[in-house]
Formats: C-alpha cells, structure tokens, sequence
C-alpha cells in the first residue's frame, strides 16, 4: 500500500459494543471505528480500541474490558456474544463478519463489566458433580485399571470442553428463572464416570446430577450441541446419562443396598 | 439428595404423558371417529363408553389426576423457559417453543371441552352425536376443536419424541432422526383421525 493510498482511503471497520459499567448498572451501546490491518481478529480490534480509546464520535472514552486467554480457542475465557451468536472472540476473524461487529457479554452469566462475565457458577458446577478423578491417598494405591484405546480416543472428545459457556448462553432452560447448571458439566460427568478409575465414584456423580439443577431441567431444544465451538456431542451426551440416571433411580428404589 | 425432587417429578410428567393421558388420547379419538360411520354409531359407542364399570374410578385415575398433573406441571416447565428461537432457528429448537406453545393451548382446550361435555354431563346434559353436531354448528367452535386436536396430537406426537430421549431410549444423533420421523408419523395419523371425526359433525 503506498502512502497516497492510504491517506486517501483508510478502510475501517465499524462496531457496536455493548458496555455495561458494573454489574447492576444499565448497559448501553457504544460505536467505535477502527482503522482496518489485514488478518485481524476481533481481539486485536478490541486491543487497537484499548490503545486508542476514542469513540466513533471522536469523544474520549473508557477502554472496553473483555477476558481472554490462550487466544487459540482452548481456554473459553474470551467468550462473548458476536453478532448474535455466543462464541469465542480469538476466532473471530475480522474478514469474515458482517459489519458493523456488534459485540455484547453473554448475559446467561454475570456481567463483571462491558463484554467481561463471570463464569464462576460453570466451575461451581464442575465441582459440584466431582469432574475429576479422584486418586490421592495416604498411601500408593497403585497402577488403576486400564483404560480400552478406542475409548480413550472416544472420551478425548468430550474432554475438549474449555468451559467457555457458550452451551449455557444458547440452553433456553438456563436463565435467571431455573437453576439448570447447563449441557457441559453434565458431559463432563459422562466423560469421567467413562474412565476406569472414574467409574468407582459413578453413582456419586449420578446421584449428584439427579438432584438440584441437574438433568431433569433438559427440555431438548438442543441449541448446546450446535452452539458448541468443540463440537462436543453435548446432547449425545445427555441422552446417555438419561439412561444411567434412570437405571440409577430404578436401583437407588428396588437395588440391594450392595450396588452403591 | 432427598430434598429436591424435581428429577422425579419431571421423568412422572414425561411418563404420565405417554402413559395413561396419551394411550387415553388414542382410545379417545378413534371412539370419536365413530362419528364417521354415522349417527347411530356414534351414539352406542357413546352409550358403551358411559356404561363402563367403575367409570368414575377410570375417569379419575386414568383421565383427571393424571392429565391434570401433567399439565400444572407442564405449564411450570414452559414457563421456566427463555424461548430464543430467533437466535437459534434450528428445527429442534422450533419444537422446544411448539411444544410448550401447545402445551398450553391444549391445556385451554381440553379444560374447555371437560366443562362443556363431561361436566355438563354430570349436570345432567346428555352427551350424544346431537350434542356435539350443536357445538359445532358455531363456526368459532368448530375452528377451536380443530385447533385443540391439532395442538394436541402435535403436542402428544412430538413428546412420544422427547419421552424417547428422557427415558434414554434414542441415544445417538441417529436414532432421534429417525424417531423424528415417526412421531410426527404419528402427528399425521392422530390428526387425521381427530379431525375427521369433527367434521362428521358438520
């Protein structure tokens, strides 16, 4: 690009962000103008306004806040809402969005400020159906059994999930009127009680999942699965400890006080 | 563990829909497709059906403790829901709204169409092909019975489908296709045996 050209024609690109000052207060939208580099993704833009925080107007403002990671689309920090639909935004690449970019928080959780959220109730959730395997000890307990390699590569897929949220954002049945802890901690149950040595606490986790904002509060719309940006098969998933959970319940009625 | 029941409480409503209230809901539209054979016919089927022994004891335990818990239920699950099929116009997402969407319609319906029959019935009106031929003869009637059996047989059909998935029967992506297909088979059968036999009447 020779200097001419860029003093005449300067392309830019434009977005609406939705910002929001803290957690009570009332968002609103603000319009930015960024000059346009090749290959951006909308980090960058959003470190280009942080670097020059001016609004399309020209009036001087807060720089936006956002959370972001690995920027490689394996830690789910950066998650936001793009163009409608929730996603992250180190993915996001400029070239290939509609403009102008409108950016919002995926309000499914809370808003810590601007696209910023607290994910704190997806780790909540984690530790409260046990997605770990548990091995300490006092002492050495051992080599545990071993796990089939098809299966090792089966369970692979469901440990992609990062967390990010993005099933909670598209679950209809996750919102401020239910307490559905949403599709991924209840693939991460499937994913441990699949491991032999996770086995040994699948009741625990399935008790676990038929109490309080567990599976029950499915109802199938099953946007989790399309929405998701690991291509987990969330619903697969839930169809499959629908099984186990009702196996479960027959056995926590009729079972012997043997099968825990 | 033992203080939140919900779980319980949602794999009763999934059963009770499927059994008894939609095994009821097919025994109810085939005697009604009497109406197709004539007046005559309808009539002793009518007669048959209101002689059955112990019927009060069958109405409450199969039909109104049942149905009723499924719908109370049922309008609490469509109203726990933040409906977005805007943002996600899947096909699936789109029977997630019917489904509650008719959940309700049908509820406004059948309570319509207990106190207009059965309670009537029990006030001492007689239930026969001329009362219903009455009912229909209103042009608003007829098109809300119509409406009511559509939204019904959908609303059964299309939870015959989410039973499958509650009770951990479909699992893979696959085999919920296919029970896709034959449910909303089963929406196109029930409808029409419903729908023609309302308008036998006209």
């Amino acid at each position: 690009m020779t200097a001419a050209e860029t003093m005449t024609e300067q392309k830019m690109i434009r977005f609406e962000i939705y910002r929001q000052d803290d957690l009570d207060s009332t968002p609103y939208m603000e319009e930015f103008e960024i000059p346009y580099r090749p290959n951006m993704n909308v980090i960058s833009a959003l470190m280009e306004i942080r670097r020059n925080p001016y609004n399309k107007k020209g009036e001087k403002t807060a720089p936006v806040s956002w959370d972001m990671g690995c920027l490689e689309e394996v830690c789910g920090a950066c998650s936001m809402v793009i163009n409608g639909s929730p996603r992250q935004s180190c993915t996001a690449l400029i070239d290939q969005l509609e403009q102008p970019i409108r950016l919002e928080p995926m309000k499914t959780f809370p808003v810590v400020r601007d696209l910023q959220v607290d994910r704190s109730r997806m780790f909540d959730s984690l530790k409260k159906v046990k997605a770990w395997i548990p091995i300490d000890g006092t002492y050495d307990l051992g080599p545990g059994p071993r796990m089939p390699e098809k299966r090792r590569q089966w369970a692979y897929e469901l440990s992609k999930c990062m967390t990010c949220g993005v099933c909670l954002e598209a679950c209809p049945n996750v919102n401020s009127k239910s307490d559905f802890i949403g599709p991924a901690p209840l693939s991460q149950v499937r994913l441990f009680n699949a491991h032999p040595t996770g086995a040994m606490n699948k009741s625990e986790r399935l008790n676990t999942i038929m109490g309080e904002g567990g599976l029950g509060d499915c109802g199938n719309s099953q946007n989790c699965v399309q929405a998701c940006p690991k291509g987990i098969p969330l619903t697969t998933s839930i169809a499959a400890l629908n099984r186990d959970t009702n196996l479960q319940m027959f056995r926590n009625f009729f079972g012997s006080d043997q099968e825990a | 563990m033992a203080e939140n029941r919900e779980f319980y409480w949602r794999r009763l409503h999934s059963l009770l829909g499927v059994i008894p209230v939609g095994i009821f809901l097919i025994q109810h539209l085939i005697v009604n497709n009497f109406a197709t054979r004539g007046e005559q016919a309808f009539n002793d089927a009518a007669v048959f059906m209101e002689g059955l022994p112990f019927r009060i004891f069958l109405e409450i335990f199969i039909i109104f403790l049942p149905l009723y818990f499924h719908a109370i239920y049922g309008v609490y699950i469509a109203f726990t829901a933040k409906n977005n099929p805007k943002r996600y116009g899947t096909f699936r997402n789109w029977m997630f709204v019917l489904q509650r969407v008719t959940g309700v319609f049908t509820l406004i319906f059948v309570t319509w169409h207990i106190w207009e029959t059965r309670i009537q019935a029990a006030l001492g009106a007689h239930v026969d092909f001329g009362m219903m031929e009455a009912i229909l003869a209103d042009p608003f009637m007829l098109v809300f019975y119509i409406a009511g059996v559509v939204s019904t047989t959908f609303h059964f059909a299309n939870g015959l489908w989410s039973f499958l998935v509650t009770w951990g029967i479909t699992i893979s992506p696959r085999s919920q296709q296919i029970s896709t297909y034959i449910t909303m088979g089963v929406f196109v059968a029930l409808t029409y045996v419903g729908v023609s036999a309302i308008l036998a009447f006209v």
